[in-house]
């Protein structure tokens, strides 16, 4: 029983780490599946973590700060695609800038404004999320096996939580199920095709961005909003790559993501609660081995050891229609 | 679009354009100076006063450049056949072990310029091995190379992390760092070379491994405008359907041009690591792995102008420590936001002027076309 008290508690843990990487890595989905590669996942989702901590700081609401985090991780977004959709210029490069301005200025402007280190002020509790309690939860607990599971795995999250996990089949819907999600498809795969059909693509894919911008600004604000009570300098912490790893881990598919990201997330549980424990057979596993491994494993699955993960075929070359 | 851009004369392509982007680059900067509520100017002041105000700020500024100059290098060598390294970053990480390696052995039985040499290979043996695994991956496997690069520089972190906090550190020290090295470890400052110029060198860390990154440049622009080697490497970066007709071997280019470029990054480690600190702690690189795909950008991938890139970011690094000890509230930070920007703008963005700037020049030489007309006629 104790080992079992132990892995709820572990998931439960991984599916709190898990959900800003959820966030981003379907942000992802949306622009490299229409042809724009985005590494800057890791600095929209700083941008916007700050803002939402800034604004609910000053407004006192957690709505507003959860407003302008979209507002600035879209904006970033449009900035990104302005530059490698409209000028066509080099997207990783866009996106490595984009990470250095926001890791610059969330500190800057974090200082000028509440001098508190490049910290926001800490939450009161109604500027931030508070867990939800599903149904029940305090009766069922007590039902063995289930009990716990019920109560201490599905219950006590954050809204934000909940809507991570949605999102994984609303996106596999979008993507999958609708005009805007087959041409979105199409024109990361064939975008000459895409416009001989008379659609914009240009217009496609800034509006795949513009998803994209939307879904990190979730993540960023689960960071400062949910997480943590408020803004910390450098906050995300590489998440946006591991997100970035998780997308290609998961071959770009929305359900693979959502293991992709569970499965980092539990590596990431996993380092914290083993740190200084033996394990059996191997004796004691480096801390620093648990944390790379995300990375080995992606570059490992994009060598085509595990089954071969194939990008969108347009990703990263802008379209010249004139060609 | 077939041709996307109309030729511009050499200065204007390599000079004028440049400095467009890099202008525009330090207005938005000056804006974000503005929104904290200071003076602009009052901080470009401090910026270029903290700079070159004496011969120790000198000297700082330029031994910032050296280690810029490496890693521009290691960027601009990849991107001529058309590689995008992002992974200077552990490249110079990794390649400290054979710094710190070399030292740890020779430092006390054997003089500097028998340590520097073997700490030279070192450097470079262990930049190239942290870029050879992406470079073979990318080549024989088909992975990204962005990617690949990305995700080694995690795991170099991880791995010096590990290193240095259970196999580097000296028995019964807290620190994680190595332990400091004796004289033999330990790079001569070029104090005589400012001295030339009246100027004392004072504290400033600045060493002989800027020769070396001057060599380094040299070798560059030989290796990319005068071997066949750096011809096949041009040639893969221009058109890659074109160097495979040529008979050239992709793979083996792919290779050789990522391990060319680690080494370059790996060699960064001995400026900090020897020069300055005579340990290796952790985090020695702080950055400038990334700084230097945006002296790559600035300097067009070009030795010429690298090291006037690289220059420019020593200015940034030590001038902008001089405006955060004048001017609380701009932190150092504030290099990482300009940095951010020269890379959006000379990098990203590098085009959006330039129909402006072509349509002056066509506009310009129409004008003197009719100017010689109405003079024949």
């Amino acid at each position: 029983m104790d080992f079992f008290h132990v892995l709820v508690v572990l998931l439960e843990s991984t599916i709190r780490v898990s959900v800003p990487l959820l966030f981003a890595a379907l942000a992802g989905l949306f622009t490299e599946r229409a042809g724009v590669f985005d590494i800057g996942l890791e600095g929209k989702m700083l941008g916007a973590a700050f803002a939402a901590g800034a604004v609910a700081a000053v407004t006192q609401s957690v709505w507003a700060g959860l407003l302008a985090a979209i507002l600035v991780s879209v904006l970033l977004s449009l900035v990104h695609g302005y530059a490698s959709i409209t000028q066509r210029g080099n997207q990783i490069v866009s996106g490595v800038a984009i990470n250095f301005i926001v890791a610059g200025s969330t500190v800057i402007l974090g200082e000028a404004w509440f001098r508190q280190g490049g910290r926001t002020p800490a939450l009161a509790d109604g500027a931030r999320f508070q867990t939800i309690s599903l149904p029940e939860a305090d009766v069922i607990r007590e039902v063995p096996f289930l009990g716990p599971i019920y109560a201490d795995l599905l219950s006590g999250h954050f809204l934000l939580t909940y809507i991570a996990f949605a999102m994984v089949p609303a996106s596999w819907w979008v993507l999958y199920r609708t005009r805007f999600g087959l041409r979105l498809r199409a024109v990361g795969e064939n975008p000459g095709a895409v416009d001989t059909a008379g659609i914009s693509v240009i217009w496609l894919r800034y509006r795949a961005v513009i998803c994209c911008g939307i879904l990190c600004g979730f993540a960023g604000a689960y960071l400062s909003l949910a997480m943590t009570a408020g803004f910390v300098k450098g906050m995300t912490a590489g998440k946006g790559y591991i997100a970035l790893a998780a997308l290609i881990f998961a071959k770009w598919r929305p359900v693979n993501i959502m293991f992709a990201c569970l499965l980092f997330g539990f590596l990431d549980a996993l380092a914290i609660r083993l740190q200084g424990t033996p394990l059996p057979l191997v004796g004691q596993v480096p801390v620093q081995f648990m944390q790379a491994l995300p990375y080995i494993l992606t570059v490992i699955l994009l060598a085509g050891f595990i089954g071969k993960a194939i990008p969108p075929k347009a990703g990263g070359v802008p379209y010249v229609k004139e060609r | 679009m077939s041709t996307p851009y109309a030729k511009l004369p050499g200065w204007v392509e390599y000079g004028l354009v440049p400095l467009v982007n890099l202008a525009v680059a330090f207005l938005v900067a000056g804006l974000v100076v503005l929104l904290v509520g200071e003076n602009p100017l009052e901080a470009a002041y401090h910026l270029i006063n903290g700079a070159f105000g004496r011969g120790e700020y000198i000297g700082f500024t330029l031994y910032y450049a050296t280690t810029f100059i490496f890693t521009g290098l290691a960027v601009a060598v990849a991107f001529h056949a058309g590689l995008f390294n992002i992974g200077g970053e552990g490249q110079a990480y990794v390649g400290g072990i054979g710094v710190a390696l070399a030292c740890l052995w020779l430092d006390k039985v054997m003089p500097w310029y028998v340590v520097f040499p073997l700490a030279i290979l070192g450097s470079v043996f262990f930049g190239a091995l942290w870029a050879f695994l992406p470079g073979w991956l990318q080549a024989k496997r088909g992975s990204h190379i962005v990617i690949t690069t990305i995700m080694f520089n995690f795991i170099a972190s991880s791995l010096m992390v590990y290193l240095l906090t259970r196999v580097l550190k000296p028995l019964g020290s807290m620190a994680p760092q190595t332990r400091t090295f004796a004289e033999g470890g330990q790079l001569p400052k070029l104090d005589w070379l400012l001295s030339i110029f009246g100027l004392d060198v004072g504290t400033a860390p600045f060493n002989i491994s800027f020769l070396l990154a001057l060599a380094a440049a040299f070798g560059v622009w030989v290796l990319i405008w005068r071997t066949r080697l750096g011809y096949e490497m041009r040639t893969m970066g221009h058109s890659p359907s074109a160097a495979r007709y040529a008979g050239i071997r992709e793979s083996r280019i792919t290779v050789i041009t990522m391990m060319i470029s680690g080494g370059l990054a790996g060699m960064m480690a001995l400026n900090p690591i020897m020069g300055e600190q005579f340990r290796m702690q952790l985090d020695f690189v702080q950055g400038a792995g990334f700084v230097g795909i945006a002296v790559a950008l600035m300097g067009r991938s070009h030795p010429g102008g690298i090291i006037p890139a690289a220059i420019l970011f020593g200015v940034l690094y030590q001038g902008g420590a001089e405006i955060a000890f004048e001017m609380p509230s701009i932190s150092r930070d504030m290099i990482v936001i300009i940095q951010g920007l020269v890379i959006l703008f000379a990098g990203a963005l590098e085009n959006m002027f330039r129909p402006a700037i072509t349509r002056a020049f066509a506009m310009r030489g129409q004008r003197a076309a009719a100017v010689v007309q109405a003079k024949g006629a």
